[in-house]
């Protein structure tokens, strides 16, 4: 096994050299204004200086050392990392897509509005609930729009004040609980039983009329559905409380079962997982949130209207939460989810099985090499613990993940869910053929005889990659997020780039 | 460096991961090897304000590791008389000495009554090998 061949990258700033631009720009025709003294800068803003090729070069290169769905294998569980169908690029680069400007005039934007509307429809229909907001920008935004609903929707029935109270799974997603306070709610911990269910005894003793809600991700984080969802909510109903439906496990169950059956009231959608979109890395996310009839008064506007074949925004919603975002939402997340669904069309429900068949089909060549804390057929997910690993050969989760990387696959989660310890959280998605499967389950066989034979080589994974194993702690205690001009003073001066071979010179 | 695996027999135990040292009425408190071992290396404590007081059985403060961020909870209630300075810059010595230099807070009691409550170093090992 041998070392990333390619010679370790120079950051753009000590590739620099002092004059170099990569356009030239003519001088202004208009007098340029004189600027007070007072508020000029002391010395010229350090930028980078590189001519055009240069600047392509760099950019290049680290595209070319990054890891994406399009280079690999990338099981990041609970991200549902699938691949992202080409169709929905040369969709959304149409002009009138493309080209539109959010303050277009209605009339001028029918298609956009009809597309907005009818994935509007689409994603009611999906979920099993009456009405959608496209508004909120990823997942995160549309729980708490969630929660700032379900506070709207108890302030006009005069129980404000009475229902102080959210539940939250203890294998919740951290945004549960992080958005529960947000919106200004107490938090109540509800733990896990043994099968992978909520404590439905703890909920019977607890839920009382101080509670406004759960919020619940079905199936869980364990890649379990909740096989007494039904008993949960009418324990929530039973006291006038809401359920509210975390959907970043949707694709597990998309034309199989509906959250509005199960007795969810408000549901948010993460588009860039489950209806594909290039994600990760803080690429743009779409977090729609549906709600039964009782709470469409309160959603935030505007909200797409149809007037029999005209389209429109709908802003007279007296009850309205308000805006969550500026102008209508990520409608360039829109046109590709809308794209991939209609794709699919009725075979949306392949989707979800394929994804729950592949990963049921790695969870059965795993389970024997790793701890499996939850011993059922799982969704669209699963989560192995490397606990015996570290027992008996001191190789943890970790360990397991940055050693995967030496095999050409990006890690799964690890240590998380936190009941779960040493977790290994998996995620295969529906777009990954057999052969792929496979080879990333022979990689994690391998690692787990390395482990027992030779721990060494898996504790200082990986070996492969431009760069080591990283040191998390100090970068956690001592993060650097800046270029140190005053520890670099020569950075720019004639630094000649890394060569990995010396180049015959005159040929 | 890490500390090896141990439970000592003159510590209080709490089903949270904590420990309590009772010495008339007050205690200093810390986390197990256990919990520091679950965690891994931590770098960053999060104390509460010298003065105040803690609940048994609610969140008095936080650790944080390149894991995750967890809540920290008492075993017992009192007003707290000290914080552990040395944490401020070294973190980390939570995971080299659990039981020494790594103790967290120290706490007049104001319900002597909940130790009894609290678990015997047997009877933690034998809740550790039920998870």
């Amino acid at each position: 096994m041998t070392a990333d061949p390619r010679p370790p990258m120079q950051l753009v700033y000590e590739k620099s050299q002092p004059g170099r631009r990569a356009a030239t720009l003519p001088d202004p025709e208009l007098p340029v204004p004189d600027l007070p003294e007072a508020l000029r800068r002391e010395q010229a803003p350090r930028l980078p200086e590189l001519s055009e090729p240069e600047l392509v070069r760099h950019f290049t290169a680290l595209a070319d050392r990054t890891f994406g769905v399009d280079t690999g294998f990338y099981p990041l569980g609970s991200c549902t990392m699938k691949h992202n169908p080409r169709v929905n690029e040369r969709v959304v680069a149409l002009p009138g897509f493309r080209d539109l400007h959010p303050l277009q005039e209605e009339d001028g934007a029918q298609g956009a509005l009809e597309l907005m509307w009818r994935l509007q429809e689409i994603l009611a229909e999906v979920v099993g609930l009456d009405a959608v907001s496209l508004q909120p920008a990823a997942g995160s935004q549309g729980e708490l729009t969630g929660l700032m609903l379900m506070r709207a929707y108890f302030e006009d029935r005069g129980e404000g004040e009475g229902r102080d109270t959210v539940f939250v799974a203890d294998t919740a997603h951290g945004t549960n609980p992080a958005s529960v306070t947000m919106a200004g709610y107490k938090l109540q911990k509800v733990g896990t039983d043994e099968r992978g269910n909520l404590d439905v005894d703890f909920l019977r003793e607890h839920v009382d009329e101080r509670t406004a809600g759960l919020m619940l991700t079905n199936p869980s984080t364990l890649g379990l559905f909740d096989e007494r969802i039904e008993e949960v909510a009418d324990i929530f109903h039973g006291a006038g409380a809401l359920l509210y439906y975390d959907g970043a496990n949707l694709n597990a169950v998309c034309g199989i079962s509906r959250p509005g059956d199960m007795g969810f009231d408000i549901v948010h959608y993460n588009l860039h997982k489950t209806f594909s979109q290039p994600h990760g890395g803080g690429g743009p996310g779409g977090g729609p949130v549906a709600v039964r009839a009782q709470l469409e008064p309160f959603l935030p506007v505007p909200v797409v209207a149809r007037d029999g074949e005209r389209f429109r925004f709908d802003e007279d919603r007296p009850k309205t939460i308000g805006k969550v975002r500026g102008y209508y939402g990520p409608f360039g997340v829109f046109v590709r989810s809308y794209a991939f669904i209609r794709s699919y069309g009725p075979r949306l429900r392949e989707m979800s099985e394929v994804a729950v068949l592949n990963a049921n089909y790695l969870l059965a060549r795993l389970r024997d090499a790793y701890d499996l804390p939850y011993d059922r057929l799982c969704m669209h997910e699963f989560v192995l613990s490397a606990r015996t690993l570290k027992r008996e050969h001191g190789v943890t989760a970790l360990d397991v993940a940055k050693r995967l990387m030496d095999y050409g696959f990006h890690p799964p989660t690890i240590y998380f869910p936190l009941i779960v310890p040493e977790a290994l959280m998996i995620e295969p998605t529906e777009t990954e053929p057999k052969e792929r499967l496979d080879a990333f389950a022979d990689a994690m066989l391998a690692i787990a005889r390395e482990a027992a034979e030779e721990p060494g080589l898996v504790k200082d994974a990986p070996h492969r990659r431009p760069v080591k194993r990283l040191d998390e702690v100090k970068a956690a205690k001592q993060a650097i997020v800046r270029y140190r001009f005053d520890e670099h003073p020569d950075a720019g001066a004639a630094r000649e780039p890394v060569q990995p071979v010396e180049a015959p010179k005159g040929v | 460096m890490a500390a090896d695996e141990s439970y000592p027999a003159e510590l209080k135990y709490h089903a949270e991961h904590d420990w309590a040292r009772i010495e008339d009425d007050t205690a200093t408190l810390g986390i197990t090897w256990y919990a520091q071992d679950a965690l891994g290396e931590i770098v960053h404590f999060e104390p509460p304000e010298e003065g105040g007081s803690v609940a048994a059985g609610e969140s008095y403060g936080e650790v944080e590791s390149v894991k995750a961020v967890s809540d920290l909870i008492a075993p017992l209630s009192g007003e707290i008389l000290d914080v552990n300075p040395a944490l401020a810059d070294a973190p980390e010595t939570i995971n080299e000495d659990p039981y020494g230099e790594g103790w967290l807070i120290r706490v007049r009691l104001t319900e002597p009554g909940e130790v009894d409550g609290l678990l015997d170093a047997d009877a933690y090992r034998k809740l550790l090998e039920e998870q």
